[in-house]
């Protein structure tokens, strides 16, 4: 099949390949822009970036804003806080930011170009730690015995640093056997009983018992409640709907939004 | 030297459109890439790409692409060799399972390794009770990076074994060389580029495993973290060493991919498609 002989045909080559070329770069181009989008029902839309801890809840707190709000339509966009502060600093479209941590959000807060209101902390979140059931884990000294597969966060990202700090405070030294690049990776080992214990947040080991009581055991560490993360939320000044974004912020702070966090194992700020 | 491939001009017989399109293509392919190279601090390089982190990411991605690729030969032509010679009920099954791989997301291969390997697998339970579980061991690297370059190997050597044909095996058996005997001298000379070529795909695919590994072994700083873990990591603390370890894993690419073709490694593809190689 690769060897179809050359066929003789017109030469108009060159002139087509030039506009073809032209042609195929402003598809691309076209194609590129378009990805933004914008809508055209000629409703108003709010873009929210949370950060993924935040999921169930700000899924919540925007299905309320949307019914009190008719016409809006909340864009939801979770991540980890870091990849979010690089899309708003890039310029992605954000109207409100939530990020995990404190220092996450400085970075936007701090970048000149950006224009943002005071950050708001909202909710807090403390480290867990949880075991596969049927290990025998009954203290944070017991998971970080060597020999005791413990499963962390790595060291950069917020959980494990949350992890690093706990073991500070309860004065141990951990060994894990693998440094996880997101919390859930962490929760999925434990769950699986790949490992037999890990370092997750408060919300992600009461979201694991809601799906499933068995799932893993959470093992009281009394220090933990001294390592604390605290959530900011803060509004692009920069957006045509910061007014109503500032709502949204009143909506995730208010009663509602309160009652939703506190279910999903959130301390209060 | 081979024959060059039969070529026309632009607008014979390729019509310009598709010419155009074709330009679209390349330039989705190269465009990043090259992006992404202006974004490397070159001047730079040298010192992001020797951190500790990084060499110990480095040398554990080669050591366990190289350990896989040694693995994928040893089960790959065997299996390679049965595929194009023989014929049993539900050899298409088989040739098509084993190409599974190759088309599987690495998240999806991770979790298939880890119900066999992980500690409650079947495979993995009983090695776990001798105290050889794998769990987030440097092996369950070489596992999951095996797992996703074994179809580069088969599909290299299966392809060059069906075009090379099987007359020279059978000249040397009607001479009365022994099954055991062909196979080394005949059989394995024959598919020699090919299983060149196969294997540095092989290697290439290893070295940049991430879905699988991830998801299956872990990821420990010079124990299970390999090379695009690592650059996972550091992506969100040091942009600029992401970039620079990228690089590094791009060269290798590159290089992989040259050396398959000068070394004729897809030779048995453009067999298949019509030309038998010179032997």
């Amino acid at each position: 099949m690769a060897d179809q002989g050359a066929r003789p045909g017109a030469a108009r080559s060159g002139r087509t390949l030039v506009a073809g070329m032209v042609g195929g770069v402003v598809l691309l181009a076209a194609g590129c822009g378009a990805a933004g989008g914008a809508d055209g029902d000629g409703g108003r839309t709010l873009d929210v970036l949370a950060a993924a801890s935040l999921g169930t809840v700000i899924e919540e707190v925007a299905a309320d804003f949307e019914a009190e709000h008719p016409g809006v339509r909340v864009r939801l966009s979770l991540a980890g806080s870091p990849d979010l502060v690089a899309q708003v600093v890039q310029g992605a479209p954000a109207d409100v930011l939530a990020t995990a941590d404190e220092a996450t959000m400085a970075r936007v807060t701090s970048d000149p170009t950006l224009e943002t209101s005071a950050p708001e902390a909202f909710a807090t979140n403390t480290p867990a730690l949880v075991v596969t059931p049927g290990a025998r884990v009954a203290s944070l000294a017991d998971a970080a015995r060597p020999g005791t597969r413990l499963v962390v966060c790595a060291p950069a990202v917020p959980c494990g640093d949350a992890a690093l700090r706990l073991a500070d405070a309860a004065g141990v030294t951990l060994h894990p056997v693998s440094e996880e690049l997101q919390v859930t990776d962490v929760l999925a080992k434990v769950a699986s009983g790949e490992a037999d214990a890990g370092v997750v947040y408060a919300t992600d080991a009461a979201a694991a018992l809601a799906r499933d009581p068995g799932a893993v055991r959470v093992v009281d560490v009394p220090e933990a409640a001294g390592v604390v993360n605290r959530y900011p939320v803060t509004v692009l000044e920069g957006s045509p709907e910061s007014d109503l974004a500032h709502a949204f912020v009143d909506a995730l702070t208010g009663p509602v939004g309160r009652a939703t966090l506190t279910e999903a194992g959130f301390g209060a700020p | 030297m081979r024959r060059s491939p039969v070529t026309t001009p632009v607008g014979d017989v390729v019509p310009g459109w598709v010419a155009a399109v074709a330009v679209a293509g390349a330039a989705a392919v190269v465009v990043p890439v090259l992006v992404l190279a202006l974004q490397a601090d070159w001047p730079d390089l040298p010192a992001l790409v020797t951190g500790a982190a990084a060499l110990d990411a480095l040398g554990l991605s080669l050591w366990t692409a190289v350990a896989s690729t040694l693995v994928c030969v040893v089960l790959g032509v065997p299996l390679a060799l049965v595929l194009a010679r023989t014929s049993f009920p539900g050899h298409a099954a088989v040739r098509a399972v084993v190409l599974l791989p190759l088309v599987l997301p690495p998240v999806v291969s991770g979790l298939a390794l880890l119900a066999t390997f992980g500690r409650r697998g079947p495979v993995g339970g009983p090695l776990d009770d001798l105290g050889l579980g794998v769990a987030f061991t440097t092996t369950a690297v070489v596992i999951a990076h095996t797992y996703v370059s074994l179809p580069f190997l088969v599909l290299s050597v299966e392809g060059a074994l069906r075009v090379a044909g099987a007359r020279g095996e059978l000249a040397a058996a009607t001479l009365g060389a022994s099954a055991n005997r062909t196979f080394w001298v005949v059989t394995l000379p024959a598919v020699a580029p090919a299983l060149a070529g196969g294997a540095l795909l092989a290697f290439a695919r290893s070295l940049g495993e991430f879905g699988a590994t991830l998801t299956f072994a872990g990821s420990l700083q010079g124990v299970t973290r390999t090379l695009p873990v690592e650059i996972y990591l550091l992506r969100e603390t040091d942009p600029d060493a992401a970039v620079a370890l990228s690089m590094l894993l791009v060269v290798a690419a590159l290089v992989v991919v040259t050396a398959v073709h000068s070394t004729g490694g897809t030779r048995g593809l453009r067999a298949a498609l019509g030309r038998p190689p010179r032997a």
